[in-house]
């Protein structure tokens, strides 16, 4: 920790002058949303406080079921998120499909990541863990939400020509093939452009954050590569599965479309 | 080759006995939302009856894969969806979908003038008219060359004599090669002209049925 400039807790106080700037402006145009503003900043102060307080727990005394636990709850917590967000649209067996995408392709991603390309000792360190695993679901969930939609979507509005294929006997698999591709692409598509305007445009939060604490910026990059490819590679791979295994709820055993493509 | 025992589907159909038979043109007559549609839909699979059983060729229709029966039994749907592309693209997508070798331009050709269609195959299919989209959707599935064909309404956007030169080719083709024919008409005349067997549907359930014996004869 060479040279940060540690943060009061009054100074992050000053901080807060920015959201009383949004506040008047809001006020001022007519816009009917400080209630959400104040709301949303408070709750981030302090989830960001109890988090941090319970991280310099956790790195003062690792243990390997204490960072397995906070992956579980860092899965949950983003398959829950989905499903918020998609409140009563999703059938069972496409919710049982979202947790086992998330599951896989996330975990999957993460101990390659830390176990064969940072080798981070002990293999449960949560320093590592923890923000890495944060970065890798976080992607993920947004890329598997942006996948859902854009399935959902396509099935309903592209439903005439799925049944057209089934009838000239086409698998279901064939009959949804553009629907898939289609939503593959917009599940990842942030993710690449995100990739593309990075350094330029803007230095990303992880490696801002570095730099800031006193990691040398070329030790910073490194990391931020290899992290995006990470990132890249977990969204990808959620997404595959999530479209792999989704695409059949929306058929049953006998290969015909469900009556209700989704809950209404 | 097709037989119902005690069919019901959800409320909407109600058939304790009905037979298709082999090599035979079958015409099912009714009043708009009769449950004529559904029974196609039945026939290919699309749908499952919620009670009784349907039997194909000696085996219930339950035990047969469905992706294989619909490669086996081509329907014509009642009003055909349309994949972007030319008329190629558009008259090869069975065959592609069915994982099978795509036509040549000559047979495509010779397929769209059968469906009366003076179209060259590059043109864009999404901008003809009703009616020939209908009869696009028609060659399309003569190209499967299948055994059994489901055509629901096959004439219903066509003028009198276009409907009475496609219905007169489909007849012909299936008595020459010795197909089956399930169709639906609404109308009465081209039923009485061409069906081997008429079966009249009101309110889901088999009002009359009879066959054209004197036409045999
Ligand atoms: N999946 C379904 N669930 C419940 N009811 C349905 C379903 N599909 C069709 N129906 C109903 O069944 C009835 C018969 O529909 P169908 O499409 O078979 O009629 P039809 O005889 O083909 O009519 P038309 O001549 O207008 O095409 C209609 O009242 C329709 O609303
Ligand atoms: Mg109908």
């Amino acid at each position: 920790m060479n040279g940060i400039i540690d943060l009061s807790a009054f100074r992050v106080v000053l901080a807060y002058l920015f959201v009383i700037i949004v506040l008047v402006i809001v006020r001022l145009r007519g816009i009917n949303r400080e209630k959400e503003i104040v709301i949303s900043s408070l709750r981030m102060t302090l989830q960001l406080i109890l988090t941090g307080y319970i991280l310099v727990y956790v790195f003062r005394y690792p243990n390997p079921f204490i960072t397995g636990g906070i992956i579980f709850l860092m899965e949950a917590f983003s398959v829950y998120t989905i499903f918020k967000k998609f409140k009563g649209k999703l059938s069972a067996s496409l919710k049982k499909v979202v947790v086992i995408s998330m599951s896989i392709g996330t975990l999957s991603c993460l101990l390659y990541f830390l176990l064969v390309v940072v080798r981070i000792t002990p293999w449960y360190n949560p320093q590592y863990f923890v923000p890495i695993a944060g970065m890798l679901i976080g992607n993920s969930m947004t890329g598997i939400s942006l996948g859902i939609k854009s399935l959902i979507e396509g099935m309903t509005t592209q439903k005439a020509l799925v049944e057209e294929a089934l009838i000239l006997g086409a698998t279901p698999q064939v009959a949804t093939r553009s629907i898939i591709n289609s939503t593959f692409d917009a599940a990842i598509l942030p993710t690449i452009q995100s990739m593309v305007g990075m350094g330029i445009v803007f230095l990303p939060g992880m490696m801002t954050g570095q730099i800031l604490s006193g990691t040398s910026p070329t030790t910073a990059i490194a990391y931020q590569i290899a992290i995006m490819f990470g990132i890249l590679g977990a969204v990808a791979l959620t997404v595959i599965i999530m479209l792999q295994l989704g695409y059949r709820t929306f058929f049953n055993k006998e290969d015909q479309l469900e009556d209700q493509l989704y809950k209404v | 080759m097709f037989e119902f025992y005690d069919v019901k589907y959800k409320d909407v159909l109600d058939l304790p006995k009905l037979e298709i038979k082999q090599e035979e043109i079958t015409t099912f007559i009714g009043a708009s939302g009769s449950g004529k549609t559904t029974i196609l839909r039945m026939l290919n699979k699309l749908i499952s009856p919620t009670q009784g059983r349907i039997i194909f060729n000696g085996t219930d229709l339950r035990q047969i894969n469905s992706v294989a029966h619909r490669r086996t039994v081509s329907m014509l749907s009642q009003s055909p969806a349309i994949f972007d592309g030319s008329i190629r693209d558009n008259l090869n997508v069975g065959l592609r979908f069915q994982e099978r070798e795509l036509a040549r331009d000559k047979d495509l050709n010779h397929i769209l003038e059968q469906v009366k269609l003076n179209k060259p195959l590059e043109a864009s299919a999404n901008t003809l008219s009703g009616g020939e989209k209908q009869r696009l959707a028609l060659g399309r599935i003569l190209l499967l060359n299948s055994k059994v064909y489901l055509l629901d309404e096959p004439s219903s956007a066509l003028d009198d004599e276009t409907e009475e030169m496609i219905i007169q080719m489909l007849t012909e083709h299936v008595k020459r090669e010795k197909k089956t024919i399930v169709m639906v008409t609404h109308s009465k005349a081209i039923a009485e002209k061409y069906s081997d067997t008429i079966i009249e549907i009101s309110k889901g359930r088999c009002l009359t049925w009879r066959c054209n014996d004197e036409r045999n004869n």
